[in-house]
């Protein structure tokens, strides 16, 4: 599939500040990240324009970006829509964390039981952007069962990364307990090579034979094109650039995104000094991972209707 | 609504015969030349004169080879949208641009609340849709709406435009809900196929697959030698062909 730049932006952007907002929700109640209003304006800020951003950019993928409002109405059959719906009602629970902690420092139970609304409407947000690849049947690489845990280990493994680059920036130690950030990298980490050791092995039952209805004939092999030059399908669906440096790019995907993280924290760790510096740098570096590999996400999806044109193409 | 309809009683769709099909991509072309002007129109063309031309086509024709010595032949295969009663790039759709009719099965776009998500082109395993990258909004094959329901043309004529065009006959239209209509009557005739049925799409259009050629083809040392036309050494063409052969 191509890999359109809005949507790997818009992925990989919401799902940290998603993932953000789904760690306050798990911490913030227990008292295991920082309660004051310094760090709340600004973790929050960093997730508002992430989230805000991801859901700009989003746009750009569309022909008639004015009509995006209109995606909210299909909710009953549809997971873009279903997305758009909790994307904007996640936004709101967002808004009004901000208001009920950092600037108006609300009761502790209030801003508790927001921060819970906040963190499962991002967690169901980031859920309803995997299905809305996980529920496409022509394409294998999506259409199982990893596609989910990917999206919500990564959004996690991210979200504690950059509560970390927060917390650096304002002068805090690590505002996580210790051991969850690298926790969250490792599990994302697992979950990504599950998946790629089951697409991988993902034999295909649909072939050029059962595209055209005349694989009971003898083997079929594209003669003459319906066309001379490519089309939409074959420019949409076919993209090919990326897929003979996969194994190359899942390496640096794999470096910048798991060990690259894992290394900087454990040399805080062992160097305190090091630690707000490698905290700042682990969050950039991990997210230009996540990119690499959002980019994998589609550039390695192959779609049936390319059967048409190539046998050995889904 | 992109919620699917429970399937109607009338399920218009296409019979394509592809032991028939010459692969002329007259169907093709008229396809685009109807709906151009039609209610899906205009079918935009991207660098017409160039060398890349590129645009957006309802229908196109694949030829393929298949099988392997004698037993081989080529096949050819016009590809179009099946309006499936499962069709998956109507419920995917977040708009409700995306849309099958009640009425007749038909899968259509509204292209005025259309977004351009690609969402439906990703859905659909036939590739049967195409992004008009000029409006900014899906397009599709219509099984010309705007014609086989047009009164002011004589009842004959009152087909999609691919299926009046073929010169060969291979393109039939009819209802493939009525079990008694003679699109279903070719299907069950014929073992009419639905193309990747494992996706559980459920296809409306099929296919009548190729009919099987006796015996492959001949060695041409094995045919008899043909009976000369005209006698040969006599009159004045003989005299010439003894003289010219000496």
């Amino acid at each position: 599939m191509h890999p359109a730049f809005s949507v790997i932006l818009f992925t990989v952007a919401s799902g940290i500040g998603y993932g953000m907002l789904m760690l306050l929700a798990l911490f913030l109640p227990a008292g295991l990240v920082p309660t004051d209003r310094l760090f709340g304006a600004v973790a929050l800020g960093l997730a508002l324009a992430f989230i805000g951003g991801g859901l700009m950019s989003s746009t750009a993928h569309l022909g008639r970006p004015e009509r995006a409002w209109r995606a909210f109405s299909q909710w009953r059959s549809s997971w873009l829509s279903r997305e758009g719906v909790l994307a904007m009602l996640s936004l709101l629970a967002v808004a009004l964390l901000a208001l009920v902690w950092p600037i108006l420092a609300a009761p502790v139970p209030c801003i508790d039981a927001t921060v819970a609304i906040a963190g499962l409407l991002s967690a169901a947000t980031v859920a309803a952007t995997a299905m809305i690849y996980r529920s496409l049947k022509p394409i294998a690489r999506w259409h199982n069962g990893w596609t989910v845990p990917c999206y919500l280990a990564i959004s996690l493994a991210s979200g504690g990364l950059w509560l970390g680059f927060v917390g650096a920036a304002i002068g805090d130690t690590d505002p996580l307990p210790h051991p969850v950030v690298p926790v969250l990298i490792l599990v994302a980490a697992i979950v990504k090579a599950l998946y790629w050791r089951h697409t991988d092995g993902h034999k295909p039952t649909t072939t050029i034979g059962t595209a055209t209805g005349l694989g009971a004939l003898g083997q079929v092999r594209p003669l003459d094109p319906p066309h001379t030059a490519a089309n939409y399908i074959m420019k949409e669906m076919g993209f090919r650039i990326a897929r003979k440096h996969a194994a190359k790019l899942r390496r640096i995907a794999g470096g910048l995104g798991v060990l690259a993280p894992l290394l900087l924290t454990l040399a805080g760790w062992v160097v305190p000094p090091l630690g707000p510096p490698a905290a700042l740098l682990a969050a950039p570096v991990a997210t230009l991972g996540v990119l690499v590999e959002r980019w994998l996400f589609f550039a390695e999806a192959k779609h049936v209707a390319m059967l048409y044109y190539k046998a050995d193409a889904a | 609504m992109t919620s699917l309809p429970t399937p109607g009683a009338v399920r218009l769709g296409l019979v394509i015969d592809l032991d028939i099909c010459v692969g002329c991509h007259a169907c093709a072309v008229n396809c685009k030349e109807w709906n151009t002007g039609g209610i899906a129109g205009p079918l935009t063309d991207y660098r017409p004169y160039e060398a890349e031309p590129d645009g957006v086509w309802f229908n196109r024709v694949h030829s393929y080879e298949v099988g392997d010595g004698p037993a081989g032949q080529t096949v050819h295969f016009p590809r179009s949208c099946l309006h499936c009663d499962n069709a998956e790039c109507v419920t995917v759709c977040p708009t409700g641009a995306s849309l099958k009719r009640v009425e007749d099965g038909i899968v259509l776009i509204n292209e005025d609340i259309c977004i351009g998500c690609k969402l439906c082109s990703w859905a659909c395993p036939y590739g049967a849709r195409e992004f008009d990258e000029d409006v900014g909004v899906m397009r599709k094959c219509t099984l010309c709406v705007d014609r086989i329901y047009d009164e002011a043309r004589p009842e004959a004529e009152r087909v999609p435009a691919c299926v009046s065009t073929c010169p060969a006959s291979a393109r039939h239209f009819g209802d493939l809900g009525d079990p008694d209509s003679d699109v279903s009557r070719m299907v069950a005739e014929r073992d009419g196929m639905a193309l990747m049925p494992e996706l559980g799409y459920r296809p409306t259009n099929r296919y009548l697959p190729p009919r099987a050629k006796g015996g492959g083809c001949s060695s041409p040392a094995a045919s008899p030698a043909l009976e000369p036309v005209m006698p040969e050494g006599t009159g004045f063409l003989g005299w010439l062909d003894r003289l010219l052969s000496a």
